[in-house]
């Protein structure tokens, strides 16, 4: 079974040199810690910068420098700031290569639903709805389940949907599936883990066959 | 030429009054108008509508005018970091309406530019696209549905810039350029405030992001208190 950093280290094989990356909170952010040897990617923070660094050194943070998460970040030379207009209009022209996202729920022909709980949560949606009706290359970064044990793979979302038919891999402490006309089709799966705990715990359609490979991190 | 610039937030705002709808730049705590927003609580106008991407804080931002009770209607993005904000829309003192982040950038956008409306993708098939036209539409090689989503007008829009001169030519800085520059185009009447307030032709001209015809006043901010939402550093190495 792998942890918060090892599925965000799993989805870090996925980068390739010279992309242009857009990670959102949580999990995906840590996936900037794992970047490949080797690997240059640009990270975009969609309120408004490309060439997203490190956390500044402590006494080193400027108020005006922060992340989509309101986090103090730094920038890496070559970075460049725009407005929101502008780093919405790169998402919505498909500039960005990859797009990692948490979700609440995915369905097996990719709907997800990551913004809403009625009645409880009352956030918003931030970027996210923008993010998944343009993104080419989605991947859902999450627990398999939730915290009462249910399967967080589905067969139709049960919360409100961010976007439709849009995620196209999904990496979970049990495995890596892409999202095919078949549905989750587990391609990797965790150390530790075996067919019957993933079929056991995903409650949309899954296919296992072909050569399922173990994660190597 | 008639003159932009005022003395303090209270005067540049002295003619918002209830009812008022105004766009408030700023993303999170960064590059927010906390001047006028200031200026706007000592006032005690109310039933404002507020286009904004968030809600600010408890006790900072567009936080101060919930906790006043100043607010009829948010329309913003995301609103998580506000429990006032939270308790205020669950009991149903407050209207809210949330929409997509790119959305809500270009409906300001638009008004800027004088164009109505546009279509775009975010929220199809979701409860956003409730009551809107949509049309598909191919673009890139690729047919999509897209929702029609209408420019938004506000009476005022309050910004804040970095540097700005007496003409009301704007300069931003870093991330809290966000939404600033977009209403700042919008409102009907635009009031910005700045750090830095100097004379025609001490800007280069190459560097303005929005020129002053957008801008009807122009005050400078005593101090900024350009509160920190969340302060994340690396530990100082001690070797």
């Amino acid at each position: 079974m792998l942890d918060k950093n090892q599925i965000a280290k799993r989805i870090a094989q996925e980068l390739r040199d010279g992309m242009y990356v857009n990670l959102g909170i949580g999990i995906p952010t840590l996936v900037a810690n794992y970047i490949p040897e080797g690997v240059q990617v640009v990270l975009q923070s969609e309120n408004g910068l490309l060439g997203m660094g490190p956390f500044p050194m402590e006494g080193e943070e400027d108020a005006d420098v922060i992340n989509a998460g309101k986090q103090t970040i730094t920038t890496i030379p070559g970075s460049a700031f725009f407005d929101s207009a502008m780093s919405f209009g790169m998402i919505r022209a498909g500039k960005i290569d990859l797009t990692v996202l948490g979700a609440m729920e995915v369905a097996d022909n990719g709907d997800i639903a990551n913004w809403k709980i009625p009645g409880k949560m009352v956030k918003g949606m931030g970027g996210a709805m923008d993010l998944v009706a343009s993104a080419q290359n989605i991947i859902v970064a999450m627990q398999h389940t939730n915290r009462a044990g249910e399967s967080k793979l589905l067969s139709q979302c049960t919360l409100p949907i961010t976007g439709l038919r849009c995620v196209r891999k999904v990496v979970t402490e049990l495995g890596v599936f892409d999202i095919t006309t078949r549905g989750f089709e587990l391609r990797e799966i965790a150390p530790g883990v075996t067919v019957e705990d993933v079929i056991a715990k995903t409650a949309g359609r899954l296919v296992v066959d072909g050569d399922i490979k173990t994660i190597v991190l | 030429m008639s003159n932009k610039v005022f003395a303090h937030a209270s005067d540049a705002i002295h003619d918002i009054s209830d009812g008022a709808v105004l766009m408030l730049g700023g993303f999170g705590l960064c590059g927010i108008p906390e001047h006028a927003i200031a200026a706007l609580v000592k006032k005690g106008v109310r039933q404002l509508t507020c286009i904004s991407n968030n809600a600010g804080v408890d006790d900072f931002g567009i936080g101060l005018l919930l906790q006043q009770r100043q607010v009829k209607k948010m329309i913003s993005s995301y609103v998580g970091e506000n429990a006032e904000f939270e308790r205020q829309l669950l009991s149903g003192e407050l209207e809210v309406e949330l929409i997509p982040q790119g959305t809500l950038a270009t409906r300001c956008m638009m008004a800027g530019y004088g164009i109505p409306a546009f279509f775009t993708p975010a929220g199809y098939g979701t409860e956003v696209a409730a009551d809107k036209e949509s049309r598909p539409f191919k673009l890139f090689g690729q047919e999509k549905d897209y929702l029609m989503e209408y420019a938004f007008e506000a009476d005022f829009a309050l910004v804040k810039a970095w540097k700005g001169d007496t003409q009301g030519n704007l300069i931003f800085k870093a991330a809290a350029r966000n939404f600033n520059p977009l209403m700042a185009m919008a409102g009907r009447i635009t009031i910005a405030e700045v750090e830095h307030l100097v004379e025609p032709g001490q800007l280069d001209p190459n560097e303005i992001h929005t020129p002053g015809i957008y801008v009807h006043r122009i005050f400078k901010g005593d101090h900024f208190e350009k509160r920190i939402e969340q302060r994340t550093v690396q530990a100082k190495s001690t070797v």
